[in-house]
């Protein structure tokens, strides 16, 4: 089953590489994972999209946790959450397409936010799903780039992860 | 007080009242080395490999339960050091590795004896740190310290660039009493209401067993897990890393159990209906094949380190905290409890343990005209009235002496046991008898792996630490040589040494005292001898049975009942 853990680390060099490490070594896997500072400089957070039993679910939240540099932790899907992803997608366009391209970036929402004669870059957030469902809409010969951030989330509600 | 950088981690050694320093001076060291030579305190010894300065501090620390300290340079010295880390962070074994470094302006240039440390450590230390400014030294020094002892113990290597070590920018130097991190916080005391579902448990078990493990020994919980177990009269078994947490000698002790434990040991667990597991983690060489492993029990696991639970084997009544704190609070429910412990069953069980018992599974062929290593470590254990401290290499000369010595006190029993680190042995001997002068110190070893680490007699030498060196000489990888036999049709592929050094040439040629024992009748002798010799360095060669196997075994990937014992025939082999 997939897993969305998020993890509020301190914001020090190999940190990242303590984490990414600890999941090659053990032979967990890593769909994606996301990191930046927080409000609060000194530490980070990264988000980890992962899978597998609930067993290794929680060798896994464990080994994390075991990581010094690793403050706190949640598993998302253990509650309510709200959760996006970032997408870019590098588009050829004809004088035929275009039109037809915006309308469909429309219908998910997308946004433009570069044109060219022959292209569009559009912007799109959502869960992971909805962009899928973009790209297969697509026409397959003309996305030129797909560029994802991976998804993140939050738990619902006034509780959150922080010091 | 104005400190540099070398002098700040010199100084914060002194603080933390460290007494030996196992190291080997370079290029990205030599601030700091100057810095040690300005000071009386920290006494430093120099090994004539990193491997082997590792291996000894790491031995101080497994015998005394302080850290154990180590200097290396960069570079070859930090990488040769790596082994030797790898087999603390296994055993989780407290331990501050300081490692020189480039200068910060050249970190990332490939400079000469440059490697990146902090990455070739990091999967295996408990935490390591990158001090690249003088500011950090003091407090990074503490927090090593600090995450190296608490919790579940483990090394930690703290990488400093020569640049940050310059004698000439000193800075005001304040050691920090105490730190506080606030991602890091071990958890002690364990949860109440387990404690409690586990007595009830224990209480109502008809086939109980204790199974203790090094967590015990390293937790100190010795004392407490003797009244814990004297108070059921369960019977107790140990992992290998456990020996000696329980009386080996006490009636109530099954013996080691896994691979090559006891009989009754491995029978016991799989009968079992209730196993508390105390400070142990379920290890591949315990377990045998996971999904027959103790069928009919339920598992309470006292561990300090949460990821240890339910990592193999799911158990039932997890309890997280201190081994000492948790067992005391056993302790207090149980003699409070009104649960009525059914008798009758616990004798029944106890009949069936001691059928198992009176198979005698670790016999062996004692009218043998050749060495059997068995019966060297039997006498060790008798001319040394089992108060040695023994250390070990790895092989059939370890279990030997872990199924013979008989470990009646914790911390006398050093081996690497998680990483099985040929070469541990001697470097370990001379760490354990720094630590503890005035004791009896043994390494029992092998030819093969004796030579790992060989160069260490000159450090024994030049400190005067007169170990005794105690190698079972089958000429062959013994262990290896046992699975091609038992596995691989007896091919003996590359097990076999073809040349071995003349072992009392050698010894005398570092300044040792050599001997070598051909005949059993001469065991006994030959060591009264070497440990009447107090103040001598013995390498006691035996000449043992090349084919002798180590009985029982669980082969590989069998389960933990289905043991091979030793048939008669099997003392004809040679």
């Amino acid at each position: 089953m997939r897993h969305i853990i998020s993890i509020l680390i301190e914001n020090e060099a190999g940190a990242l590489s303590r984490v990414a490490g600890l999941f090659s070594a053990r032979g967990y896997n890593i769909e994606s994972l996301t990191v930046a500072p927080t409000e609060d400089e000194t530490l980070s957070r990264m988000t980890v999209v992962t899978g597998g039993s609930d067993r290794v679910i929680e060798q896994i939240t464990k080994q994390l946790n075991k990581l010094i540099d690793v403050v706190k932790l949640i598993d998302l899907v253990e509650s309510t959450h709200v959760e996006r992803e970032l997408m870019m997608v590098k588009v050829k366009t004809s004088n035929e397409t275009r039109e037809e391209v915006k309308r469909l970036s429309d219908i998910f929402r997308g946004k433009i936010i570069d044109v060219t004669s022959a292209s569009y870059v559009i912007e799109m957030t959502g869960v992971s799903d909805k962009l899928d469902a973009f790209v297969a809409a697509l026409d397959d010969e003309s996305v030129i780039e797909v560029l994802r951030s991976g998804p993140m989330g939050m738990s619902r509600g006034e509780k959150g992860l922080h010091l | 007080m104005e400190l540099s950088g070398g002098e700040i981690v010199v100084q914060s050694l002194i603080d933390e009242e460290v007494e030996f320093l196992f190291g080997y001076p370079g290029g990205a060291v030599l601030h700091l080395y100057d810095a040690i030579f300005h000071q009386q305190q920290v006494k430093h010894i120099l090994v004539r490999h990193e491997q082997g300065a590792v291996h000894a501090a790491d031995a101080y620390a497994r015998s005394t339960g302080k850290p154990g300290v180590v200097l290396v340079t960069s570079g070859p010295g930090a990488t040769n050091a790596v082994t030797g880390i790898a087999t603390a962070h296994l055993d989780s074994i407290p331990m501050v590795i300081i490692s020189g470094q480039v200068g910060t302006p050249v970190i990332g240039t490939d400079a000469f004896q440059e490697v990146d440390m902090v990455g070739i450590t990091r999967p295996c230390v408990k935490h390591n740190f990158l001090v690249k400014n003088i500011a950090d030294l003091a407090e990074t020094m503490k927090k090593a310290f600090y995450v190296a002892t608490t919790g579940r113990p483990g090394p930690v290597v703290v990488d400093v660039p020569k640049d940050v070590t310059d004698p000439s920018i000193k800075i005001p130097y304040v050691y920090p009493e105490e730190v506080v991190m606030r991602s890091y916080n071990p958890i002690i005391k364990g949860h109440s209401g387990q404690i409690k579902k586990a007595v009830d448990l224990l209480l109502n078990a008809k086939r109980p067993m204790i199974y203790s493990g090094g967590g015990v020994v390293l937790g100190e919980g010795s004392a407490e897990l003797i009244e814990f177990s004297k108070l059921l009269e369960f019977p107790v078994t140990s992992t290998l890393m456990g020996l000696g947490a329980y009386p080996a000698t006490d009636e109530q002790f099954v013996g080691m159990l896994g691979m090559h434990g006891t009989y009754e040991a491995n029978m016991s667990m799989h009968e079992s209906d209730v196993i508390i597991a105390i400070g142990a983690r379920f290890d591949d060489r315990v377990t045998g094949k996971l999904e027959e492993f103790c069928p009919y029990a339920k598992f309470i696991h006292i561990d300090i380190d949460p990821s240890s639970i339910s990592k193999t084997i799911q158990v039932d009544v997890p309890i997280v905290g201190q081994v000492t704190e948790v067992l005391r609070e056993m302790i207090v429910l149980i003699k409070s409890s009104n649960i009525v412990m059914d008798q009758k069953a616990l004798e029944a069980w106890w009949s069936q343990v001691n059928k198992w018992r009176d198979l005698h599974c670790l016999e062996y062929d004692r009218n043998s005209d050749i060495i059997k290593p068995q019966h060297v470590v039997e006498q060790l254990y008798e001319v040394t009235n089992g108060e040695a401290y023994i250390t070990s290499d790895v092989g059939q000369h370890q279990m030997f002496a872990a199924q013979f010595y008989h470990f009646d006190k914790p911390r006398r029993w050093i081996n690497s046991g998680g990483l099985g680190t040929m070469g541990f042995g001697l470097p370990a001997a001379l760490g354990v008898k720094l630590a503890h002068p005035d004791s009896d110190v043994a390494c029992i070893t092998g030819e093969a792996s004796i030579q790992m680490c060989i160069q260490e007699l000159a450090t024994a030498t030049q400190y005067r630490t007169p170990v005794k060196v105690i190698n079972l000489n089958n000429r062959y990888m013994g262990m290896v040589r046992q699975w091609q036999e038992f596995s691989y049709e007896s091919r003996y592929s590359e097990s076999y040494m073809d040349t071995i050094p003349d072992f009392v040439k050698l010894a005398e040629a570092y300044g040792h005292v050599g001997m070598q024992i051909e005949k059993p009748a001469d065991v006994r002798p030959a060591l009264e001898e070497a440990f009447a010799m107090k103040e001598r360095l013995v390498f006691m060669d035996f000449l043992t049975d090349r084919t002798e196997n180590v009985f029982p075994m669980i082969e590989a990937g069998k389960s933990h009942h289905d043991m091979k014992l030793r048939s008669p025939s099997d003392k004809e082999l040679s």
